[in-house]
């Protein structure tokens, strides 16, 4: 059974009149885990900015559970490439952020689920980049979330760490049954981790790649590499050299 | 032991300067390579001190001090801040003050001198009133800027994970301004002794300054420079209790 979970149609934005989605419609069912990709400034980051309700779009609807969303969403937490952390709060007050005080027993348990019990009472600062990030997935999801939004949370770490992190964001979400959304840049993360890959190219959506993988899977699976290679010659082979120019000049870059 | 040994000799490393200063002071004088009445001896400032301790004088002119300066820091500072914190939050204040405050600003507050004892006379409330005044702008400026300088990407999270007004105020806002609003205050301290030195010298009864300007009329050196040996005392210790606090409250940052 597939239950339409968010439904955007004909989503525009512009930031002082450059636009930067020119007509959106997307469709995604519960539990559902979509991955974005698309160059930077092709207005990913935009778009998940507004299913957070952080902002709202210029034309257009977003609907969430059948409701139209119009203040900030509720039912979604989002995850930032910069983790976001507030330094003068220990790791625990971190996660704590927006909880009431009796729900502070969560707090300690989504700490335990990132495997970061032993670093409650540090201090941001003295944690590693891939900690922080898992603070930061904690304070995401201690709020149980129907919809969880990442903002190239992998980003900034290492090869490894990343590896890790996708395994961690995958089994929570297995164990978890919320929806996700992951903006990134990283093709092989989109292939890895989602049910299905979107591209976004000069503001609207340009292709929509389903994979068909077993979970847990693996990169040295020929139709894994297949699949990046298909998604990698899309992303590429729509950016010829006679269009290039024209879409970044056409196109503003709110990614960072 | 032997980190502890390091850590004493840590201590005693920044008064090292000074303590060496008063040694060569000591023995230049004693030598009279410094005549008397240009600079007395570190002993003879010690005995002065001894001598108006004794009698009473010295704590009491060091008590109306610490109790003006006091006074001056917590009006003007907590006016300061408050101003500081309202433009900082709300554009429409800012737009409404922060343009007349400027102006004050960019008044140097001691050439008021003249105006405000026309207006208050020579007593308690014309030094306060001074002291307040050169401790509103630093604290201002600094509570201002401390604000208006939070981490914008921090603001946006508290406000996607259900954060607004009041609790986004202190979890995010005002923390985030702490460090500032304590450059403001420590550089207020500073400027807090200065207004007081002069006021007290101009227009008092009583007072470290007044002290070293009645001594001045009977040439007792030695009370100048204990005069002068105090506002470095005091400056000092309350950089060192400003600096405590700032150790406690922004340990995070260390």
């Amino acid at each position: 059974m597939t239950v339409t979970h968010i439904l955007l149609e004909g989503v525009k934005k512009s930031y002082s009149d450059t636009p930067v989605l020119k007509g959106i419609n997307l469709r995604i069912q519960k539990g559902e885990f979509v991955a974005i990709v698309g160059q930077s400034g092709c207005g990913k980051s935009t778009l998940l900015r507004l299913l957070a309700g952080l902002e709202s779009q210029d034309k257009g609807f977003i609907q969430m559970d059948d409701e139209p969303l119009t203040a900030l969403n509720k039912k979604a937490r989002i995850m930032f490439q910069d983790g976001r952390l507030l330094p003068w709060k220990r790791v625990i007050d971190n996660i704590c952020i927006g909880l009431t005080k009796e729900k502070r027993p969560k707090a300690v348990e989504a700490l335990a689920n990132v495997g970061l019990t032993d670093k409650m009472y540090e201090w941001p600062r003295q944690l590693s980049g891939g900690q922080k990030q898992r603070v930061a997935l904690a304070r995401a999801l201690v709020h149980d979330p129907d919809l969880l939004l990442l903002d190239e949370p992998l980003g900034a770490l290492d090869a490894l760490t990343r590896i890790e992190m996708q395994a961690l964001v995958e089994s929570l979400w297995r164990k978890n049954h919320f929806t996700s959304i992951l903006v990134t840049h990283d093709v092989e993360e989109a292939v890895a981790i989602s049910d299905r890959v979107v591209l976004i190219e000069n503001g609207v959506i340009s292709w929509n790649q389903p994979i068909h993988l077993p979970r847990p899977r693996r990169r040295t699976d020929p139709t894994f590499s297949t699949y990046v290679k298909d998604i990698l010659d899309q992303i590429m082979g729509r950016t010829t050299p006679s269009t290039y120019g024209l879409n970044h000049a056409k196109t503003v870059d709110k990614t960072s | 032991m032997t980190f502890n040994i390091k850590g004493v000799i840590k201590q005693f490393i920044p008064w090292m300067v000074p303590f060496l200063l008063i040694i060569f002071w000591q023995i230049f004088s004693y030598f009279n390579l410094i005549p008397e009445r240009v600079l007395p001896a570190p002993v003879d400032v010690v005995r002065a001190a001894v001598t108006l301790f004794s009698t009473g004088e010295l704590i009491e002119h060091i008590s109306i001090s610490l109790w003006r300066a006091i006074a001056g820091f917590l009006i003007g500072g907590s006016i300061g801040f408050l101003l500081g914190l309202f433009n900082g939050i709300s554009r429409y204040s800012e737009l409404l003050f922060d343009t007349s405050i400027q102006m004050l600003r960019n008044i140097p507050h001691l050439a008021l001198i003249p105006l405000v004892i026309l207006w208050f006379g020579i007593d308690e409330f014309s030094k306060i009133f001074l002291v307040a005044l050169s401790v509103l702008f630093p604290i201002y400026i600094n509570t201002f800027h401390g604000i208006k300088s939070v981490d914008k990407g921090l603001i946006e999270m508290g406000q996607a994970y259900g954060l607004k007004g009041k609790s986004l105020f202190f979890a995010i806002i005002f923390p985030g301004a702490m460090s500032s609003i304590f450059v403001g205050i420590r550089f207020s301290l500073g400027v807090m002794w200065l207004t007081l030195i002069v006021a007290e010298t101009i227009s008092t009864h009583s007072g470290i300054g007044f002290m070293a300007m009645n001594a001045r009329e009977f040439m007792q050196m030695d009370v100048i420079v204990l005069s002068i040996v105090l506002y470095a005392l005091f400056g000092k210790l309350s950089d060192m209790i400003a600096k405590f606090f700032e150790g406690k409250l922004l340990r995070w940052d260390i």
